[in-house]
């Protein structure tokens, strides 16, 4: 008996194989999505961890000079008086091909690390290792990037971020051009007893508390939380996708249950095979979407670790692990899916009369009362979303916001269609009655395709705002770069004795030279940049301010104020007329803030007078050069002539604007790829809605078929109506996606990064996006339109003579 | 001139045990105004002379000529529009479009064949006993007021045949002979030619003549 009804159970799939495929393909799309996005979060944020658990620094205290710079006779100093203090240099470097951090540390004092983050290196490992000469540690990836450098000698080990070279502290002071110096003193948390306050021996140091916060995955919080709930999105859609597969397919067998029942199948025990088969298909897809689920991950990496040091500067690899914990917590999320999308049909089952009849019409067509509770709904969430615009505050209540608003918005998709409809169906009913049977046929069809509709709406209002936010984000950034790059040629030197010899050397044969000389800080509790500025109207006739006091210039040079970034000013509340303490410096008011996108950290410009007295010890290597633009190959040769500046420490306006373009695209290489992917989810959601319908598509059209309608005209008129669909629900995503690009601009943006931009409107991308979904809307209806062309008499005529 | 010409007629269907022979050399004439009922046991091939004729199914071989003009032999479109202008169909069931209303759905073939008669189709749906329900969708219609609306739509296009397969075999005996007897008036009064395929002999002889189909042939009843 069970046997014979598994097997009239798996029948049904076989006549109905393209049901099924959309099944499989819902769940492990839903799968895939929801897994790779847990993939590359995992990746990322184990990446950070090993970031910050490589010394354990996350969690100690540390001592700093406000110049950056401690000299190695301080360490010495308190190693006497008996302090466990532990050396790090941290410095850039170019090594072979490429530019690394490079982190120096000294084996035998470096603090045990904290075992958080997994591994990390072993102590007697590392001492070993980075005690022999010339040698160090690097992630593979780095190691092939600084492929060729003769430097040193590195070894592979993963738990060393991508981009820095981990080195013996001595061998970071070579390395970095830096001997006898020292970027921080790490404090031990156990210390003896007795021991002089370190006022006494290092007055001139500060001591730092770790920042508490978790740093890197505190600031990537934002871009994580948005690849999750895309995640999620993918997978609600795709759950969707197989409620409807399994809900038709159960109400296509109603016959047949209602017969093994019949026969003396008992309720108990077919529950079980319905139970058993969903589970098996369950297992499946899941299977085959842990493998797409893994393959687009291991795709959109790249991307989600460029866009990752873009904004944050964060190091993550671009290689995918695999991690078998992973896999089976997809494998749970797919039976979970399977089970919550098939719920509604196995309870249905349970409950079902022997003798009811099957009514696959009325699944697919769904009451005026429940598009109203829709319509109450989507208001509600409406009302929601206007409150958190009006009150809320804070990146939660900011994504809080978001999400009321695309689901209100979703929610409310077939409700306006349906409006919409009514309106286009009015106005065509004069034109014929194939025109009237049109409009009403896709009013009452609005239910099986709302889903798929709200997916495509979704997809594309996500497409619209996201790409004003990156547009307006580009436009505004583009006019940033003008004004803040304006000099025409940049240069660094590489000790402060060849600074001096440029600075001569380049005082006749340039119109100025303007300083670019910074100390790393700590400004209102958060780490930041100072800048000494020098007076010149290359700053007073260019810089972005945002607000300013009117002498702002003037103050500034006369070593009274402060001139702060956005960043800084929005998350300490500082604008102009506010007082700023500049450690090391004093206090200055704040005379203006100024716009300074692609750097997630606070900044703040002293006068240069301000600046070097506070700072002796700044580094003062790098300089703006202003001459006439033609001159500057000219220059540029003859510096290289002249010092030997290798070209990399020279660089023009031009090149330092392609650069900042470049690190600005990268920001956003994840977007498209993201938008890409959320249009194909809907198209996918759009073809699986169409091919299952059309299962009960035919009984709908047999009758316009006898009356003297050629199948060929109903397929066309079919695919028409889908376009038209999609069409509508363009008109509905637009004003959407500007809602979505104005949240994002003006609550997101200054939550996560701390500016605010205006925005922008690019209507010739919408018309290229909706030109897009309509394409899509074609690809998806194209198959069962062409399945409805070629559909023999046989079948159509069958409607007619069965029961259903 | 006939309103419905059947000449020779071949149908015969693929199976895996090669060709089942439906139809063999089926011939038949019907004037306008006429009514012929079509019987036969199931399985017979009433249902598919009766699809061939509205062309709805390729013949094999033969001629169908509707009003004068050939059914068989033609293309698809040529057909539908056979279908749409000259031919009115009635089947057992689900004859109705489940997206528009009883009035949308009476006056949908006439409108479609570009001979909408506003008085005409509200004339038949007095007569239909429908004037009630225009505005009703076909889910919420009992089978008898289901077919009186398919009757109702056929004869509003003023056709020159009616086909009628079964079209009061769903029905309870009184219902029906309702139905059928709308029918036969309506078809009388518009002059258009009737074929009935029926298992009943009771309503078969209440038709002008009746055809009885045995083996693929035409016998007598
Ligand atoms: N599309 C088809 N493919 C194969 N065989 C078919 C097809 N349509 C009908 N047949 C066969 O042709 C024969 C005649 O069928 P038809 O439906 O015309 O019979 P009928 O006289 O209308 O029977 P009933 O009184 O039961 O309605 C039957 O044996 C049937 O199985
Ligand atoms: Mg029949």
């Amino acid at each position: 008996m069970t046997r014979a009804a598994l097997r009239a159970l798996a029948a049904y799939w076989a006549r109905a194989p393209l049901q099924l495929a959309m099944l499989l393909l819902g769940l492990a799309l839903a799968t895939a999505l929801w897994s790779g996005v847990q993939a590359l979060n995992t990746e990322a944020r184990s990446a950070y961890a090993s970031a910050e658990a490589l010394l354990g620094e996350a969690d100690l205290d540390r001592l700093e000079a406000a110049s950056g710079r401690i000299d190695e006779a301080d360490h010495v100093a308190l190693r006497r008086a008996g302090w466990q203090v532990s050396p790090v240099l941290e410095g850039r470097a170019d090594l072979g091909a490429a530019r690394v951090t490079v982190l120096g540390i000294d084996p035998l004092t470096a603090p045990p690390r904290t075992g958080a983050a997994g591994p990390g290196l072993a102590a007697d490992d590392l001492g070993a290792f980075l005690g022999g000469q010339g040698r160090g540690f690097a992630h593979p990836e780095t190691l092939d990037a600084v492929v060729g450098a003769a430097q040193v000698d590195l070894r592979a080990d993963t738990n060393v971020p991508v981009g820095t070279v981990l080195v013996d502290i001595a061998q970071a002071q070579r390395l970095l051009d830096a001997p006898g110096a020292l970027s921080r003193l790490l404090i031990a948390p156990d210390q003896p007893t007795g021991l002089p306050p370190l006022a006494d021996i290092v007055p001139h140091l500060d001591r730092i508390a770790p920042a508490g916060d978790g740093g890197l995955a505190a600031l990537t919080d934002s871009f994580h939380l948005n690849l999750t709930a895309f995640g999620l999105l993918a997978f609600a859609v795709g759950l969707f996708i197989v409620h409807s597969a399994v809900g038709l397919a159960f109400e296509q067998r109603r016959a047949m249950f209602r017969t093994l029942r019949a026969l003396g199948l008992p309720l108990r025990r077919l529950m079980v095979l319905a139970l058993a088969e969903l589970m098996a298909l369950a297992l499946l897809a899941g299977l085959a979407g842990l493998a797409l689920g893994y393959w687009v991950a291991a795709l959109l990496l790249p991307d989600v670790a460029a866009s990752l040091r873009g904004l944050y500067g964060a190091p993550v690899p671009g290689a995918l692990r695999f991690d078998p914990l992973w896999a089976l917590a997809g494998l749970g999320m797919a039976l979970a899916g399977a089970l919550a999308a098939g719920g509604q049909s196995l309870w249905r089952l349970w409950h079902m009369p022997v003798l009811a009849p099957a009514q696959p019409r009325a699944w697919a067509t769904a009451s005026a009362a429940a598009m109203r509770a829709q319509g109450a709904g989507a208001a509600g969430l409406a009302v929601v979303a206007l409150g958190l615009g009006i009150w809320g505050d804070g990146l939660v209540a900011g994504f809080a916001l978001l999400a009321a608003m695309l689901l209100a918005a979703a929610l409310a998709v077939p409700v306006l269609l349906a409006g919409l409809i009514a309106l286009v169906g009015r106005a065509v009913a004069r034109a014929g009655p194939v025109a009237e049977w049109l409009a009403a046929d896709a009013r009452q069809q609005l239910p099986g395709l709302s889903l798929a509709l709200m997916a495509l709406m979704l997809a594309l209002a996500a497409n619209i705002g996201v790409g004003t936010m990156v547009g307006s984000f580009r436009a505004t950034f583009i006019g940033w770069l003008d004004q803040r790059l304006v000099a025409e040629a940049y240069v660094t030197a590489r000790t402060e004795d060849e600074a001096r010899a440029l600075r001569a050397w380049l005082e006749p044969r340039t119109d100025a030279i303007l300083p670019v000389w910074s100390v790393e800080t700590t400004l209102a509790g958060q780490p930041a940049r100072v800048f000494g500025t020098a007076d010149h109207a290359t700053y007073r006739d260019h810089w972005p301010l945002l607000q300013s006091s009117p002498d702002a210039w003037d103050r500034l040079a006369a070593g009274e104020g402060v001139l702060i970034n956005e960043q800084l000013a929005r998350r300490a509340d500082l604008w102009p007329g506010a007082a700023l303490t500049i450690p090391g410096a004093g206090a200055f008011d704040v005379v203006a803030v100024y716009s300074d996108y692609g750097n997630p950290r606070g900044q703040a410009m002293l006068g240069i007078d301000a600046f070097t007295a506070a700072f002796p010890d700044a580094p003062r290597r790098q300089h703006a050069l202003r001459l006439p633009p033609e001159d500057v190959p000219a220059l540029r040769a003859d510096l290289q002539d002249a010092f030997g500046l290798p070209s990399t420490l020279i660089s023009d306006q031009a090149a330092a604007k392609a650069l900042s373009m470049a690190i600005f695209e990268r920001t956003f290489a994840i977007t498209r790829a993201l938008n890409v992917l959320t249009l194909s989810v809907a198209a996918v959601a759009l073809f699986a809605s169409l091919v299952t319908l059309s299962g009960i598509r035919l009984a709908q059209l047999a009758p316009l078929w006898a009356l003297g309608m050629t199948r060929r005209r109903l397929a066309v008129l079919d695919l028409a109506r889908t376009v038209a669909l999609a069409a509508l629900t363009a008109v509905i995503a637009l004003p959407v996606g500007v809602a979505l690009a104005q949240v994002l601009l003006a609550v997101i943006n200054v939550q996560a990064f701390g500016w605010r931009l205006p925005l922008q409107l690019f209507p010739a991308d919408w018309l290229r996006l909706t030109g897009w979904a309509l394409l899509a809307a074609t690809a998806a209806a194209a198959l069962p339109a062409l399945r409805l062309a070629r559909s023999t008499p046989g079948a159509l005529l069958r409607v007619f003579a069965t029961a259903r | 001139m006939t309103a419905l010409a059947i000449t020779d007629l071949h149908k015969s269907f693929a199976s895996t045990e090669g060709p089942i022979p439906v139809l063999r050399g089926v011939s038949l004439e019907l004037a306008p105004g006429a009514s012929l009922a079509l019987t036969g046991e199931s399985g017979s091939g009433k249902s598919t002379l009766l699809h061939i004729a509205a062309g709805l199914e390729p013949a094999d071989r033969g001629e169908v000529r509707v009003a004068g003009a050939a059914m068989t032999g033609t293309d698809d479109d040529t057909r539908a529009r056979l279908r749409r202008g000259t031919v009115g169909l009635v089947f057992q069931q689900f004859n109705l479009i489940p997206s528009l209303t009883v009035a949308g759905n009476l006056a949908f073939q006439a409108r479609l064949a570009d001979r909408h008669d506003p008085d005409w189709t509200d004339a038949l749906a007095q007569r239909l006993g429908l004037a009630d329900l225009v505005a009703r969708y076909p889910e919420a219609l009992s089978g008898g007021q289901q077919q009186r609306v398919a009757v109702g739509r056929c004869l509003a296009a003023r056709p020159a045949v009616v086909l009628a397969d079964e079209p009061t075999g769903n029905l309870d005996e009184a219902t029906g002979d309702a139905v059928l007897d709308l029918l036969l008036e309506a078809c009388a009064e518009a002059g258009a030619a009737l074929l009935l395929v029926t298992h009943s002999p009771r309503l078969a002889a209440r038709c002008d003549a009746r055809l009885h189909l045995r083996a693929g042939v035409v016998a007598a009843p």
